[in-house]
Formats: C-alpha cells, structure tokens, sequence
C-alpha cells in the first residue's frame, strides 16, 4: 500500500528582545548558571509578573509577516506541570486567544509554489536548562533561559514531505531574521521545531494517529527525523499493529527515535486564566505602526531583485532566503552598480567558502564594500577575472581592501604594451612548432601560446587583449 | 457529582500528593458534600455570561525592554535545600 | 505602661512630639508579646533586635525632624505571608519553615520608608486556607476576648495582635474575608481594600485574582493612616492601580448626613445568629439616627458567591501552590525514589490536610473534561454578582451587613466537617470575586461578651467613604475602644 505522511509543525523561536518577558533580568546567551535570573523568573513565592511591551511589539511584527490576523483582546494562560526546569510549575502562555491566528506562509514545493496555513503564534516564557550530573547520576538545573520570551509558531498539518518542512523552516527563519525578531540560531536554542507526524494509506481523508518529535537541533535532523518516523510509523501498520499517540526524543547521532516515559505523556495541562496579568488590547493604531515600520520581507524582495535588478529566479531565492546575505547583496550592488556581477560572486565563490568553513552570512568579514571595489577592479582591468577570484578568498578570510591587497601583492595586470609585445614575441620564437601548427589549421595550438603568454606575465594580464595581440601576431 | 476512589487518585496524581487510605476516603466524603454544594450553580442560567476572569478593565500594563541587574545568585540559592555548582540540585531527569 | 493602649495615631502624634522614644515603645510592645503571646499565639515569629534597631533608626529621624509620615516609629507587625527580607516567611506551614525571601515586599518597604517598626510576623492559617486559624501548622492562635475561642481566619494573628495589644496595627491579606471576619472576632477594626490598591508583590499568593493586603488597626482613622502608607500603583504589580494614596486621612470627615446605605436583605437570612443580626441592624439604625438614610433590598445572589468563589480560589490555589516542590526553597522530604516521588513526599508531608483539600479540589475543577462545567461557570457567575453589585451601587454609597453569621467560634468547633467552615464566609467572598473594598468594625457585644461586628461595602475605589462612615460611627459609639480583660494590662 502506499501511505502518505501528514505533518504539522509547532515552532518555538526565543526573541531578541533585550530582557526576558516578565522581569528586567537579560536574555544574553550564556553566562554562568543562574546568573541571569531574579526572584521574579526563579518563580519565588510573592513575586509577580510584569510583561515587556517589547514581546507584544515582536509578535505583531511576526503576524503580519506571515499574514496572521492581529487579536484585538490578548488574554495570557497558565499552563500547569511539573518539571525541574519550570520553577513556578506553570508556564504563562496563551491558550484562548492567542495573538496572532490564521495566518500562512508560501513556500516552494516539490511541484511549485504552496501555501502552509498557521494556525496560531501565541506569546509564552522559555524553561530552564537542566545539565546532566554524571558523577552522582543527578541534574542540576540553571533558570538562565527560565522566561525568556518565546513565540510559538503553531501550522496547520498542511506538510507532505521532510523537504516541504525544511522548505517552510528555512521561509520562517528567514522571515523572523527579516523583521529582527530572533537571531534563529538553532544550536543556541533560539529555533525549535517540534513535529507531529501521522501516516495515511494514499487517498485517506482521515488522519492517521499522530506522534509529536522533539529534541532536533539542525533542519537536517528534522528531516531525518521525519523521514524515520514516518518510515516507523508504516512499518508499524504494515505489521497490523497501531500507531500510539505519544511523544518521541529524537537521538540524531543513533538516527532513532524514542517514546518519552507515559509518566511525561501524561498531559493533563489544567490551562486556565492568568489572574496576575491584565489583558492586552491592541488597537488598529499599533497594528498600522508596526505595519509601517515593517522591512521589506523575503518574498517580495525576491520578486524585485528578478523584475527590477534582472536576477535569475533560483539566484534571487538563494540570496534573499538569508537577511544578512539579502542585506549584503544589496549594498554591494548598490555601491557597484553591477548587480547581476554581484549576484555571480554571491552565487559562486561566496556560497563555496560559506559552506567550506560552516559559516553563515551573519558571521561574515568580507564587507560588501570589499565586494564593490573588486568588482571595479576587474571592470576597470586593474586585475583579471582569475586574480580577482584569488584576491576573494583572501578578502573571505582576512576581509582586507582588495585595492591595497593588489597593490601589495603586486597583482595588477600588465598594461605596458610595449612588454606584453616583448613577451608575445618570445613566446612565439621559443615556439615554432605550435606556430606551425596553428597556422596549419590546428586551433588547438593557439590556446597553448595564450597559455605560455600568460604564464611569463605570471597571469597578471588581461587575456582579451593577449588573445587580440597573439591572433595579430600570427597571422602577420 | 458523584467523587470515585478512581477521581481522587487522579487528582492527587495531577497535584502530586499521596493520601493514606484514611485521608482517602476523608478526601472522597470532603470533596463529595463540597461538589454537591457547589453544583448549587446549575440553579442559575449563565448562558451568553462572559467569563470574567478579571474585575475592574485594567489592562495594558507594560514593563519597558531595559536590562535590570539581575540578583546574586547565592542569594537566589539561599533557600534551596540542595544546590551544587551555582545549580539548584535534583534527581536525575533523563531516561 | 500608659501608652500601649492608645491608637497608632496617637502614638505616633506623642513620638512626635517627643514625648515618649521608638525604643521606649518598641520595648513595651516586645514585653507584651513576651508576656501575654505564649497565651494567643498571635505571633509565629518576634524580631526582637531588628525591632529595636529600627526603631532606634527612626528615633534619630524623628530627632532630625525627617520623619514625616504620622505613623513614624509605631510598632506593628505583619501577617507571615508578607514577605521581610531575609527573615522568616512561613505562611503558617512546615513547607516555608525555614523560608526567608532575599526580598520585600512592596508594602514591607513602604512601610519601612514610613519609619514603621516591625515587631514580628503573625500567625495565619496554612497558606491563608481557612477561617478560624486552626490550620496553621504551628497551632492555632486564640481570640483573646476568650482563648477557647478562634481568633477567626485567616489572618487571625494580625487581628488578635490587634485586640490583644501587642501591635498598634498589623497588616493582613483578604482572599476571602481573612481580614474581615477575625476582625468581627477580634473586635477591632479593619479593611480590604479594592482589589490593586495595594500591591501584591511580596503577598505569598493564594489566589492571585482575589488576594488584598489590607490593614487592622484599633478604628477607621489608624486604617486610613496605615492606607496612606502603603497604597499605590506598583511597577512590580501589573494588577496595581493608581489609587488615593496620602487622601485617606486627611478626607475623613465624620459626618454621614446624606450618606444612602443599602441593607441587602438577603445577608440577613437562615444561618445569621440573632444577636449578630441585632447588633448589626442596630449600627444601621446609629447611622440612619446620624443622618444617613438606610433602605433594604434585595442581593440574591449571595448564597451562590460561596461555589463560585471556592472553585476559582482553589483553581488559583492549586496553580499557585504548585511552586513548592521541595527544590527551590521549602520543605524537602528526606526520602524519595526519584524525581517525581521526590515531588510527592516533599508536598504531602509538606502541607496540611486543608491546603491539600483545595489543591484537589483546584486540579480537580480545573482538569479536562470539568473545567466549563465548574471553572468557566464559577467565571461567569463572577460576571453576575458583579453585576449586582453595580446595580446596588447605582442606588447605594455603601452597603451595610453583618461580615460573619456568628461570633466567634470553639477551637475545633468547625474543623471536623469543611463545608461548615466554608459557608461561614457566606457575607464576605463576593466582594472578593466583584474587587470591592470592605471594612468591618465593632458594632456591639453578644450575651457571652464575644465581639460583633459591622461589614460595610464600599463601591470600587470607594475606600474614602467606608472609612468616613466607620470614623463617624466610631465617634459616636465606643465598642472599638473596648478591650479584652485579659490583654487589657493594668486597666
Ligand atoms: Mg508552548
Ligand atoms: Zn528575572
């Protein structure tokens, strides 16, 4: 039988606000355990909440990018249980009226263009860290991370595939870094996805029993993830057996994935009205200011780099899928007045080191204006395509000016006509076979001689001209 | 509303607290006579009634996004009855 | 000593002037508490030398001429669920035995900026889960009108205090009548404010949507003092409101001449005592003779306050007590397979029977499957007693009715059966769920000598007026001036 997998994702991405969502402690990344943490979000008997403006301004910025409604009146929840890492034994978040509902976001699927519907993306606080203590098999918990604000993204189980998933996730990631929400950084934390998957025979309305994934820490892990699950999930059927309604650990070095204990599936959440929170109410005014001071957002820009800027499609997606490569993009260009040249270097060169080292454009020394004047090099003859791409994997790693690394380097192309001449004279002297055999119809031989030309200028010419001059000089 | 043993052993789960058979069968009669009182709001039509969870319109209270020292983490840890590296201390969570 | 019985204004009037030093003062009360408190219990804990620090600290102020607020170096105490920094807050229960909060709160530093001396924390039922203070677990404080009685609940302790001399004014929390109906017991005199008055940061929460903190003193003008001090809109409280801070005092009139108060006929039915509703129609009768004019009505919706209101306080309770779980702070039990038994042992040896009853009780309401059935109609029934209530105020200034069906209760007259307990705060959890204000004081004595007293309800905000109307009933009679035998030295 042919089965497909149905999936629905459940985001949660930590804001870049400056301090954490009910009290004045910092939401910097790291530091030593509790020190990041006041009595407030170390949940002490007595203490209060207060919620930061600043939250409520992010998670409108995040639903209109992704063409959510607004809610006009916000109330916040309790959700109660039990855990190390949540101090008050309840975490306030949003369960009746979320802020933002109804929203979607477009990707590109496997057969085009598609649209994943979000359901909701409520305001909530982050848990604790809980560390493993192996000498005397206990945990210690650090409440750094307890009450940093949180945006849970939550679609619709609109997925069909792990690469319909990465597709949505690499959207949202670029989507929240556009607006300045959240730096996205998974290996920090500050992106998770949570997975609920089912399968169903091909053709099925109804949906399979679900399962819910945690704990994956790439977009590659979520794709395995899903694609073993859903494997799991089959195989299960297959054998006449039934899918159970749980929650599973994903292990990426095993490549498995595992039941959580029942005592943790347990999920009776008792959610109720957060009395120590008056409600929000946010008015059209707000909603219209944060609308007006909305950047430019990935799908659109993409559309102007190809209808205005002349950018292919595929090159237009790759650039703007990142904020800070769209970004750098932009001011190269704009400093350049060669935005296609641009979009070549960033197309080639840039992706290859980027993914050489692991790096991601945020982390980037190379300034666009380094870019901009290489670019000027090359048009103006000052060096030739091949130094210029040399001097980039100097300028990737060191980020110095290529104009005083040419000069330095003494990179600059030979324009003395007089020695170019000099050389191509030689060459040819030092040559008579292949002159022989060019001017016998071998056109083969005629690269040879470039080659040789350039070689004794020690490639610092301009090979337009070399091939004119050579072309003269053979046919004399 | 009729309390079970079952209903009283899933609510002292969800509370994390374990009765003696004693305080067991005190909690059924105790809980029994006060649900049966409470059922006394069934008398009244709350049909179209909005909720109200809080009573007076205060609303839009905001802190602004500054950083505020936070406190001294011994100070934090002053009351915990086990602390280990700067960390409140607990049985182990993984499985 | 002769100035252990006057009010905290008065006292504060004579420290003043310089007639009488902080220290002099402080000492006598610590005596009182050392002598008498073995009795009454009112205290769980006495800061002997940090009252005597403070109050050498404000003498030098009142030397200076700094100090300025009327209740500078008057010794009073607070209920133990007020959190001092760095000395004990218990909420009268072994899991906060050995809690002391690195913090204030807001009112324990406002009141520190008025130069308050703080003698001690005060006795309270478990969390604030009961009416009669038998629920505390280091004993039950006595009413010290008559020590085989209760000093009602649950801020016993700052009532009894009170009564008994040993603080000028105290300050108690409200959930659901807990400063209102000790104070009915306790013969003395005291507010709940509306709800965000006062701030509840450093409150140990019951239940969050209806906790006050409030104040207890000797009469109306010593509750409007203590108000000025510790009112206000708190950045740490987003439920906290801007409200009359420094006017309540300084607005007492003591004329009622106009003044329309509502008798709500429905407080005055089955399960009322007669002596208390005699004493209680009596005082409005005073009033009505002073120049107010008093008119009966009807409030049905008082017998279905008390459902309502015990399913969103133990919702909140249960919530709110979910934080003690033996790892941050509190009782740890000292045995325990693994991380979940650890929670189970260290709660349920941790807390009393009562406290665990609304913890049930809460998960129970709030769990799936009951929660539209009890928790979301508890709500709406909020929304109609609310309703009443703007309705009644449409008409009234102030409502007038008994706080408690009886007067003071045996020890362990009500702890056997809790409905009991729980229907005797018939008269007072409405105004909890409608946010109002209430005061009560002193209005007469039953045939035991037992103290009655007198509930007023005030509209939002409407604190000026409870107070104005119990001031000038207070001018007019002396039931708040009587003492106890027992706590009255050398009388
Ligand atoms: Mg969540
Ligand atoms: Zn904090």
């Amino acid at each position: 039988m042919r089965y497909e997998t149905v999936i629905g994702l459940e985001v949660h991405t930590e804001l870049s606000t400056k301090t954490k969502i009910f009290c004045s402690c910092t939401t910097q990344f790291g530091g030593d355990p509790n020190t990041h943490c006041c009595p407030v979000c170390t949940g002490m008997p007595g203490t209060l909440p207060v919620l930061n403006r600043s939250v409520v301004e992010y998670a409108i910025r995040a639903g209109l990018a992704t063409n959510c409604t607004i809610t006009r009146l916000n109330k916040f929840d309790r959700k109660n249980y039990f855990y190390p890492d949540l101090p008050k034994a309840y975490q306030i978040s949003q369960l009746y009226l979320p802020i933002c509902q109804n929203g979607r976001v477009e990707i590109e699927g496997e057969d085009g263009g598609k649209s994943i519907r979000i359901k909701e993306i409520h305001m909530e606080e982050d848990a604790g860290k809980l560390v493993h203590e192996p000498y005397e098999d206990a945990t210690l918990a650090d409440y750094n991370r307890c009450g940093v604000p949180l945006l849970e993204i939550v679609s619709e189980p609109d997925f069909r595939s792990a690469q319909e998933v990465v597709a949505y996730l690499e959207k949202l990631k670029a989507t929240l870094q556009y607006i300045g929400v959240s730096d996205c950084k998974m290996q920090e934390g500050s992106l998770r996805a949570d997975v609920n998957i089912s399968v169903r025979p091909a053709g099925q309305e109804e949906f399979g029993v679900r399962t819910e994934m945690k704990n994956m820490n790439s977009f590659k892990a979520v794709a395995r993830a899903i694609e073993y699950e859903s494997r799991r999930q089959v195989a299960v059927l297959e054998a006449g057996g039934r899918v159970i309604q749980e929650t599973r650990r994903w292990d990426d070095e095993k490549g498995e994935s595992f039941a959580m204990r029942s005592k943790e599936n347990a999920q009776d959440y008792r959610y109720f009205p957060e009395p120590d929170l008056p409600p929000v109410e946010i008015g059209e005014d707000w909603i219209a200011r944060v609308a007006g001071d909305l950047p430019e957002l990935p799908d659109k820009k993409q559309k102007r780099y190809v209808q205005q800027l002349g950018l292919p499609e595929y090159d237009s997606r790759m650039i703007t899928a990142d904020k800070a490569m769209a970004d750098f993009f932009e001011a190269a260009a704009a400093l350049c007045q060669k935005p296609k040249e641009v979009a070549n270097w960033i197309m080639g060169d840039l992706f290859r080191l980027l993914k050489e080292e692991g790096k991601e454009a945020s982390e980037l020394t190379l300034a666009p204006e380094g870019l901009a004047n290489l670019i000027g090099l090359v048009d103006k003859g000052v060096i030739n395509r091949n130094t210029a791409k040399t001097v980039f994997e100097v300028m990737f790693k060191t980020g110095v000016d290529p104009e005083t690394y040419v000069k330095e380097q003494g990179l600059e192309m030979v324009s003395d006509q007089g020695a170019v001449e000099a050389v191509i004279r030689r060459v040819l002297e030092e040559n008579p076979q292949s002159v022989a055999d060019f001017r016998g119809g071998k056109e083969k031989a005629f690269g040879f001689l470039v080659g040789q030309c350039m070689k004794a200028l020690k490639g610092k010419a301009d090979p337009k001209l070399i091939n004119a001059q050579l072309r003269q000089a053979l046919t004399k | 509303m009729q309390i079970t043993g079952e209903l009283i052993d899933y609510v002292a789960d969800l509370s994390r607290l374990q009765l003696t058979q004693e305080e067991k069968e005190k909690a059924e009669t105790d809980l029994g006579s006060i649900l049966t009182y409470i059922d006394k709001l069934n008398e009244l039509d709350t049909t179209g009634v909005e909720p109200m969870s809080h009573a007076f319109p205060v609303k839009n209270v905001f802190r602004e996004d500054e950083v505020a020292p936070s406190a001294q983490r011994d100070v934090l840890l002053q009351n915990a009855p086990v602390k280990q590296d700067g960390c409140f201390k607990v049985p182990k969570t993984v499985e | 000593m002769k100035y252990l019985d006057v009010s905290a204004l008065s006292l504060g009037e004579r420290l003043k002037k310089r007639e009488i030093g902080v220290r002099e003062v402080t000492q006598a009360a610590l005596s009182r508490i050392a002598k008498k408190d073995g009795e009454y219990r009112a205290y769980l804990s006495v800061f002997q030398e940090e009252a005597l620090a403070q109050a050498d600290a404000v003498q030098k102020q009142l030397d200076a001429g700094e100090a300025v607020s009327p209740l500078a170096g008057v010794p009073m105490a607070l209920k133990d669920n007020i959190c001092v920094k760095d000395l004990p807050t218990t909420c009268g229960s072994k899991m906060l035995e050995r809690f002391c909060p690195p913090y204030d709160a807001t009112v324990t530093n406002r009141l520190r900026e008025a130069g308050a001396v703080m003698l001690g924390k005060l006795n309270m039922d478990e969390f604030a889960m009961g009416s009669t203070n038998e629920t505390s677990y280091f004993g039950a404080c006595k009413n010290p009108w008559d020590t085989g009685r209760v000093p009602g609940g649950s801020s016993g302790g700052a009532a009894a205090a009170v009564a008994a001399g040993e603080a000028y004014y105290t300050l108690g929390s409200d959930t659901g009548g807990s400063i209102r109906q000790p104070c009915s017991f306790c013969g003395v005199t005291g507010i709940k404010p509306t709800y965000g008055t006062v701030s509840r940061y450093g409150l140990v929460a019951y239940a969050s949507s209806l906790d006050q903190i409030g104040p207890i003193a000797r009469d109306a003008k010593d509750l409007a003092a203590v108000l000025d001090v510790i009112v206000g809109k708190d950045e740490r409280d987003a439920t906290s409101v801007t409200a009359g801070e420094n006017r309540y005092l300084s607005s007492l009139t003591g004329e009622v001449k106009g003044l329309k108060v509502g008798i709500p006929s429905d407080y005055f039915g089955e399960g009322l005592e007669e002596e208390v509703k005699e004493k209680v129609l009596a005082a409005a009768r005073k009033l009505e003779e002073m120049g107010a004019t008093v008119e009966e009505f009807p409030m049905p919706m008082v017998e279905y306050a008390i459902p309502a209101y015990y399913i969103i306080a133990s919702a909140e309770a249960t919530s709110n007590l979910s934080r003690y779980d033996g790892i941050k702070y509190g009782f740890r039990a000292e045995k325990f397979d693994d991380l979940i038994d650890l929670y189970i042992q260290s709660r349920s040896q941790g807390f009393g029977m009562e406290v665990k009853r609304r913890i049930m009780l809460g998960n129970f309401v709030l769990s799936s499957g009951y929660y539209d059935a009890y928790y979301k109609k508890a709500l709406q029934v909020k929304a109609l007693i609310k309703g009443e209530f703007d309705r009644a105020f449409e008409r009234f200034d102030l409502l007038l009715g008994p706080a408690a069906p009886t007067t003071a209760l045996k020890l362990g007259e009500s702890l056997s059966d809790p409905l009991k307990m729980y229907l005797g705060d018939i008269y007072t959890v409405s105004v909890n769920l409608a946010g109002l204000p209430g005061l009560v004081a002193p209005c007469g004595f039953d045939a035991q000598g037992l103290p009655v007293g007198m509930q007023l309800i005030g509209k939002p905000f409407g604190e000026t007026v409870l107070l104005n109307a119990a001031h000038a009933y207070q001018l007019a009679t002396d039931y708040h001036e009587k003492r106890p035998q027992e706590g009255g030295e050398g009388r």
